[in-house]
């Protein structure tokens, strides 16, 4: 999967001023977008889904152009055919599990889904493991559940992407290796490319073969795990960033 | 058996005058909470105005718009021959603007209460947004807009001064409860004035009670 981002969008709030200029590619299913908060990681994931119009650029996933204010293309977000999860998932409140996995589905005022799209929902709700909950509200589930149910979501309508908020920052980090582990499960199940945004080394580690280094809204560093020789000695974001790279890195050293 | 036909036609004013605020202040409400424009406190000011005026002052305003001269009355007796003053339509016209107010605010407040991320995710979903709107900004606004709507009917019911103004006291058919039980205490009638604010405080009070209830009852409506 290819994802090519080229945007400048500028932010203003009273006296206060935000430039984002993004510049990355990555040939990679499995993307993080690292950068303390306020770097523009956000801004650009929002903008890739449409939630967010850039001044100028070019967005390309999987070889389809999202947006290109050269050519006048801006797909509404309806139809960009993308998976968000958001940092606390968004799910709805008045709706139930099974309601808020079929949203996607159903686009008539009154619940009544196709045979087979029930099919579909009962099915991902088994995957996911979230089958006892169907009848359940978000406000009764805990944090792991609310996000299974937020990804079952997300990936219903087979997203070409899917794009991650933080995806683990309301969890206790008990809970946080759990989710990385299934959300590595599920990224191959469903075959779906994933861009994480987090300012957690633990999810570079995890998830970065193509990390993108955000700093001061701009892109610092783009780093490739495949393209590295070697993890150890090379003093890049990662070995930064990551402590077992740190730590390879220390022992290397000191033999 | 005191003539409760005062209390039918306040019941029937109510009911359309509800109808026609509901539809105005929804969307006069979505537009304010949603946008932000230039005006957009001036116009919340004047669309709120209703609530803080004299009912006499706001049925003189009605009057010089809808009257017969007026902008849109003259406009509308002379091409279509209809006339709002001195009818229970006109009533309903009164009404449906003291009591949009009540709506207007309590939808705007309901609104700026739903999350925009909830929105946001409905359009990642696949949504437009008229979808947006009926599938998650209204029912997630729900109790807010209940709470209004039966404000707003109890506002509707009750008024006075800016009905008298434009519709009149006329016994049989602009005369509504609240002018009734004026009458009767005028005339010394105050078996039918207190038939009359009987009745209209327990519909009242239910009305209120009603309102409390509905908006504790509602399961999983509320903000993670």
């Amino acid at each position: 999967m290819r994802l090519e981002v080229d945007i400048r969008k500028t932010l203003r709030s009273g006296a206060r001023r935000f430039e984002l200029e993004a510049s990355f590619s990555s040939q990679d299913d499995l993307t993080v977008i690292f950068g303390a908060s306020g770097s523009g990681k956000s801004l650009t994931i929002q903008a890739i889904a449409g939630l967010v119009r850039p001044d100028s650029g070019r967005i390309v996933v999987g070889g389809e152009v999202l947006f290109d204010n050269s050519q006048g293309i801006d797909l509404p977000t309806r139809e960009r055919n993308i998976g968000y999860l958001f940092q606390d998932y968004a799910l709805f409140p008045h709706l139930t599990v099974r309601e808020n996995i079929a949203y996607p589905l159903k686009k008539t005022w009154y619940f009544a889904l196709l045979p087979g799209q029930h099919h579909e929902v009962e099915e991902i709700m088994a995957a996911f493991e979230i089958t006892h909950l169907a009848e359940s509200f978000p406000s009764e589930l805990s944090g792991g559940q609310r996000q299974r149910v937020a990804l079952a979501r997300a990936l219903i309508k087979k997203p070409s992407i899917l794009l991650l908020d933080e995806p683990f920052s309301a969890l206790d980090s008990m809970l946080r290796h759990r989710m990385r582990m299934e959300l590595l499960e599920i990224r191959q199940k469903f075959a779906v490319p994933l861009v994480v945004i987090t300012h957690d080394p633990a999810d570079v580690e995890v998830f970065a073969d193509t990390l993108v280094v955000f700093e001061n809204g701009g892109v610092k560093e783009v780093d490739r795990r495949k393209q590295q020789p070697e993890p150890a000695l090379a003093n890049t974001w990662r070995q930064k960033v990551c402590w077992r790279a740190k730590w390879e890195q220390e022992q290397a050293l000191a033999e | 058996m005191p003539d409760l036909s005062p209390l039918w036609l306040t019941l029937r004013i109510a009911c359309f005058a509800t109808l026609f605020a509901f539809g105005f202040a929804v969307a006069f409400a979505w537009i304010t909470a949603r946008f932000s424009f230039w005006g957009r406190d001036l116009l919340d000011a004047i669309l709120t105005l209703p609530l803080v005026m004299p009912p006499t002052v706001l049925g003189y305003y009605l009057i010089v718009v809808w009257g017969r001269n007026g902008w849109l009355g003259g406009w509308l007796n002379e091409h279509l021959g209809i006339t709002l003053m001195f009818t229970w339509q006109g009533a309903v016209l009164a009404a449906t603007v003291v009591a949009f107010p009540l709506l207007f605010k309590s939808a705007r407040a309901a609104f700026e209460g739903v999350d925009t991320e909830y929105e946001k995710a409905a359009r990642i979903l696949g949504d437009n947004e008229m979808q947006v709107f009926f599938r998650i900004t209204l029912p997630l606004a729900a109790r807010g807009l209940v709470a209004g709507t039966m404000l707003a009917f109890a506002r509707a019911m009750g008024d006075f001064g800016a009905t008298l103004m434009v519709a009149g006291n006329i016994q049989g058919r602009t005369q509504t409860a609240a002018m009734a039980v004026f009458d009767a205490v005028q005339v010394g009638d105050y078996r039918l004035a207190n038939t009359l604010v009987a009745i209209m405080s327990v519909v009242c009070v239910t009305i209120l009670v009603m309102t409390n209830k509905l908006a504790a009852r509602r399961q999983g409506g509320t903000r993670q």
